[in-house]
Formats: C-alpha cells, structure tokens, sequence
C-alpha cells in the first residue's frame, strides 16, 4: 500500500463516512417526508467510489446513476446543495428541478445523475471523445449497475469506445441486484468483467467493498486511459445494503443475507480494521473524523431546511439557453 | 359476484383470468415475477403460472420489447410490461417500425397481438424521466391501439378485450390509480369476479351534465370529477367523457355531448402542445364548430419537463381546483 500516504487515508475515510451519514440522513428524511420522490441508497457502496475517484482530478469527468449520491460526493460536490436539491429547495444544485436522481455539479465534472438506467454510458463516451478531440489529458468514468450492463448503450458504448480509444473507465457496480430481480437471473456471464473480451479491453474484477482494492484498479485503468491506451472495463463487486428504493418491502431477499453482508463485509469496517491493523490510522484519529463529518451532515441538514422553495413560475426557467 | 378492488389488483385479476383462457398468453417485464410488479400488477401471477409464463427480463427493454412482436408473429399473444412510460425511448424503434407496422408492412399477412403495458404519470415527486405522460406519442403513431382506462372496473374489462385484441395495444396505467401504499391517491372500485370485455374505441360518459363538457383521461377523470361537485355548488352542470381509448377515438361520443353543451374543456395530463389535447380541440372544431357557444379551451401540462420540486410540481399538474377555474372562465366567454 506504498501508493496510499496518510493523507489520502484520511480523505478516504472521510469520503466514504460523509457518504454513508448522507444517506442514513437521506434515509431518515425521506421517511419523515421532507424528501419527494424515489431516494436509491448507497449504504454498503461506498468503497467503489471512493476508491475510484482519489484518482481522478477535479476536471476529469463522471457519469452517475440513479444510485447517485456517493459518485456525487466522491466527486467533490458540497453537502450543502446536495441536500437542498434532494428537498426541492432553490439552493439546490438544479435549483429544485431536478432532485436526486438529477443531481449533478458540472463545476467538479460531475456530469449528471440519471433516472434512465444506462443513460450514463454513452454520454460519458462522448465526455472522453470531446477531451480526445481536444487533447486534453483528462479522462471520464462512467459508474453503471450490473443491471445496466444488460442495456444496449452499454454493448454499443463500449464498442465505439475501443474502436475509437477513447479515454473511459466503465465502472460496473455489481450490488447483486437489479431493483428486485438477482442480475445471474437475467445476465449471460458470471462476472459481467467477462463481457470486456466481446470488446477488446481489459476487463477487470474488484472487490468493491475494499477501497484499497478498488483504488488499485481504477489507478492503472486511469493511467492507462490518459497516456491514450483506451478504455477499461472494470467490475467491482459489492452487495446492496438497502432495498432498492426507500419503502421496498424487500420481499425477494432475507434479512439474513443482508445481514451477513454488512456484518461480515461493509467497507467502512473493511477500511478500519486494515488500517487499525497495519497501524496507519488510530481510532481517536477516525472518531474525530466521524465528528467532524456529524457537524458537516448537521449544517447541510439546516441548510436544505431553511432554504426557500422554487417559485412555482420558475417552472418556465432553463428550458432553452 | 362484484367486490371492491383497486386498479392494480383489477390490472392482476385480468392477466391471471386472461392466461388462464390462453395458453399462449405470457407476462414479460422487469421485476414482473417473484416482487409482483413494481406497481402490484402482476400480484399472484408467478406463483399461478411460474417462471415460464411470467418472466422477470434483463434491463433490454429494445430486447425484450422487440421479442414479444417476435413471439406474437410466431403465434403466442404476449402480455409485455414497460415499467415507466418514459423509458420507451430506449425501445422506440422496435415499438413504433415493427410493432406498429408489421401488419400493414406485410399486407396483412401477419397479426401482432401483443399488449404492451405501462406506467405514467406524476403528481410525488419523482421528477422529469419518471412522471410523464406521453401516451399521445403511441396515439400519433398509425397502427397501434392507445388504451387509457381511469377505473379498476374498466381497466379489467379492457385489458380483457386488449389481451384478445389481434392488433398491439398499448395500454396505460396511471401510478396515481393503482392503489399502492406508498403512492398518493388509488382508486378502488367495484369489479365483477368473473370475465367481461369492454370494447376498445368506446368512450363512457363519467357523469352526465348540460353546461360544458369536459374531455378527458385516466387519473384526470378524477380530477375533473371533482371539479364538477366544485362547479355543482356554483350553479354550473358538467358533463364528463373519459375516452378511455385515444386510438381508435370515440368522435361520436365526444360530439354528441359537445353538441349538447355548446361548451367543450379538453383536459390532459399530457404536455399541451401537439398532443391528445390538440386532436380533441381539432376534431370538435372540423365537425362541431357551429354549436360552440364559446372557443374551445384547454388544460393540459405546460410545455416543461415535470420539475422535482413540490411547488413547481402542483403548479405544472391540472387539478381539480384548475379544471374549476378553467370551466368558470369558458362559461363567461362567449
Ligand atoms: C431504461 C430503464 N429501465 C428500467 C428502469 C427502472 N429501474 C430503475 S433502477 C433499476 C435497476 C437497476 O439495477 P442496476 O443497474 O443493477 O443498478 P442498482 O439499482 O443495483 O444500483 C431499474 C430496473 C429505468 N430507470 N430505466
Ligand atoms: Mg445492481
């Protein structure tokens, strides 16, 4: 772990706690109705996206899914917008229009959300095409579920980007599932790495639930995508805590096999017993940590609550430029 | 025996009666099998008829969409369920070139029987890819059928009808109406246990009235019938016509009752401009025009995608308090 200095553990630790404190608020609030709509959780994730993100720079490109609050913040988008855009309010990053399966910040190459499963694929294609065509260094990532590896963008993204080399790192997030239906159900290959072969690319499986694991991965399809070698395939498997939405009635899975997944491998207790273990980080050094993340939660809390609602006319705003 | 169901166990009470009569009906969509539809459509379904005819598909909708016009060319009578509306994009082409027009392409040489099911509609937040309308899209396209039923009674005996239908159907089912727990509204009502088939093309006259009448569809016949108990109060008698199919369209139903109340209201969840609306306005205006006491007016969504937040939501969506003021200004102008 030679790569990892003290420093981005810390940042690391942070990032995924600040995400799974979002959600677990985003959770609650959904509940007590101050969040509309459909809430897609992250709980039990946190590690893919955080692993890959430390290796992207501010202006290097993400595509999102439904599922998008962990890409979100990973990718350096405030606390602050971020709730108030879940809650409707005008602060918000879409100033209310567009809520949490539209969420995006383009100021940190945070390039959308997505309500549409594999709506990501080709428009992060086409963010790795643009920075090609102008000969930039900078890369795009495209976060996709195992369920939307089944969508035809997904076959037809990835052609066009090995056919072209582009540079895209396709990050699979195989939660095991597509909303209720286990994706061996439904998808031709065990390890949806597998299909990276039909395209010519490196194909690659992670452990999702170890960051370090993750980090390793995405950092030599990064490198590899910037010095012009084309795309990657990466699949990072991981298992989804929470029911698909907030309010599934989960009835096609037991409780005992989630439990056995979080007790045995949530990321966040993967993340602190290695580095407990290899002495890199204290405890007293991550509850400060969990601290200060609890402060930052709070004041976003506050924020998106005390912020105004959109004025209903505002509706005819942003339609064209 | 008639009992009291909602719209989505009448939507499950009619595939389950319908695969019974048929053993070439089958159910394909996402999350159809174990979980019962995302909506509670297809309740009980797999446990009745197992995982060959009720079968959960990978997220292909292109794939699984274009197999069932593949299947219904090969004989069998697919049921196939688009899980929003809004995600027909992705599956366009294989609904609207082949679906649609393989029978005329052929000459009529071969039949595509399939029922293509789906979720529309807003009104909880779920933002501008999961809350539309769109059914006008489906009407625009020649050789699909565009079912839009606004009860559990109807959306039975249609689907019915629908399933034995030898054209493709599209038939729409508004999440408002079906009844879920967590969904605002649900409409229950009372629906025979044993078969029964509505004819698709078919208008119903939702309540009866002299004043103005009042076009309309699925969940906005609610809308618009409580406005009517509204406008009762203020003096002022509406006629309501849920059209329950915008293809084929019932012109004679519609122009009867406009003919009658010399006033006409058109009201669509769908968005304003060249849509259901338009067709309506266009219709009465070709055939009605001279009976018209006052121009035809029409409440519809405005040209936006539907935004998230809740204010700016109510604002986009016709309700009952707008189809009341939109009936009061049409019953002042002259
Ligand atoms: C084209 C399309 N089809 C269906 C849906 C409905 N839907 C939303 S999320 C989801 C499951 C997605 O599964 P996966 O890609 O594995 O992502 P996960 O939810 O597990 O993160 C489905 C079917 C959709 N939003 N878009
Ligand atoms: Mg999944």
């Amino acid at each position: 772990m030679n790569s990892i200095d003290k420093e981005l553990l810390i940042k690391m630790y942070m990032n995924m706690v600040k995400i799974r404190r979002f959600e677990e608020k985003a959770n609650e609030l959904f509940l007590n109705g101050e969040i509309p709509g459909f809430v897609h959780l992250y709980i039990g994730e946190e590690a893919i996206a955080t692993g890959v993100m430390f290796n992207l720079n501010t202006d290097d490109y993400i595509t999102s899914t439904h599922r998008g609050h962990g890409h979100t913040i990973s990718k350096g988008a405030e606390l602050k917008p971020m709730m108030a855009e879940i809650m409707g309010k005008k602060t918000g990053y879409c100033h209310g229009k567009g809520g949490s399966m539209h969420i995006a910040d383009f100021k940190v190459g945070m390039l959308g959300a997505n309500g549409v499963v594999g709506g990501g694929f080709a428009i992060a294609t086409g963010a790795a095409l643009a920075a090609k065509l102008r000969g930039s260094k900078q890369v795009a990532v495209c976060f996709f579920g195992d369920g939307a590896s089944n969508r035809g963008t997904f076959h037809e993204s990835l052609n066009m980007a090995s056919a072209w080399r582009l540079p895209v790192i396709f990050v699979c997030e195989n939660n095991q599932y597509a909303s209720t239906t286990p994706y061996r159900t439904t998808t031709s290959v065990e390890n949806i790495a597998d299909r990276a072969i039909g395209y010519s690319i490196p194909g690659v499986v992670a452990n999702g639930n170890d960051v370090f694991d993750v980090y390793e991965v995405a950092k030599a399809a990064v490198e590899r995508a910037r010095e012009g070698g084309g795309p990657t395939l990466i699949e990072a498997k991981t298992y989804r805590i929470k029911g698909h939405f907030v309010g599934d009635p989960e009835m096609y899975r037991t409780k005992e096999e989630v439990n056995e997944h979080f007790e045995n491998d949530d990321p966040i207790k993967n993340f602190k017993s290695q580095v407990l273990r290899r002495g890199e980080l204290t405890d007293e050094e991550m509850d400060d940590i969990d601290k200060r993340v609890a402060d930052e939660i709070k004041e976003a809390v506050e924020y998106g609550r005390k912020s105004p609602y959109p004025e209903p006319e505002e509706i005819y705003d942003d339609l064209y430029v | 025996m008639t009992r009291e169901l909602t719209f989505a166990q009448a939507i499950s009470e009619a595939q389950a009666q319908a695969m019974e009569d048929d053993e070439k009906v089958f159910l394909m969509g996402e999350d159809v099998g174990v979980y019962g539809g995302i909506f509670g459509t297809d309740v009980g379904l797999y446990e009745k008829f197992g995982p060959e005819r009720v079968i959960d598909t990978p997220i292909s909708e292109s794939a699984f969409i274009g197999a069932a016009t593949g299947a219904a060319i090969d004989g069998l009578r697919p049921i196939v369920e688009l899980m929003f509306v809004d995600f027909f994009g992705v599956a366009m082409d294989q609904i609207y070139n082949h679906m649609a027009k393989n029978t005329y392409m052929s000459g009529g040489n071969v039949h595509v029987p399939v029922v293509l099911r789906t979720a529309m509609g807003g009104g909880y937040g779920d933002a501008a890819q999961h809350s539309q309308i769109l059914y006008s899209i489906f009407a625009h396209v020649p050789g699909l059928k565009v079912v839009v039923p606004s009860t559990p009674y109807d959306a039975k005996g249609l689907l019915l009808s629908a399933v034995k239908d030898d054209n493709p159907v599209m038939f729409f089912e508004h999440k408002l109406l079906c009844g879920l727990d967590w969904l605002p509204f649900g409409v229950k009502g009372p629906v025979p246990e044993e078969r029964y088939y509505l004819p698709i093309g078919k208008a119903d006259i939702k309540r009866e009235g002299k004043d103005v009448t009042i076009v309309t569809a699925s969940l906005m016949v609610h809308r618009s019938l409580d406005a009517a108990k509204i406008l009762e109060k203020e003096g002022i008698s509406a006629e309501i016509v849920d059209l329950r199919s915008l293809v084929p369209l019932d012109k004679e139903t519609i122009l009867n009752s406009v003919k009658k109340t010399k006033r006409l209201l058109i009201v669509d969840e769908d968005y304003l401009s060249y849509g259901m609306s338009g067709e309506i306005a266009a219709i009465v205006a070709e055939n009605a025009l001279y009976y018209l006491d006052a121009p035809i007016k029409r409440l519809a969504l405005p040209d936006v995608p539907i935004p998230f937040s809740k204010p700016m939501e109510d604002y986009v969506l016709p309700n009952s308090q707008k189809i009341a003021q939109a009936v009061r200004e049409l019953m002042k102008s002259e």
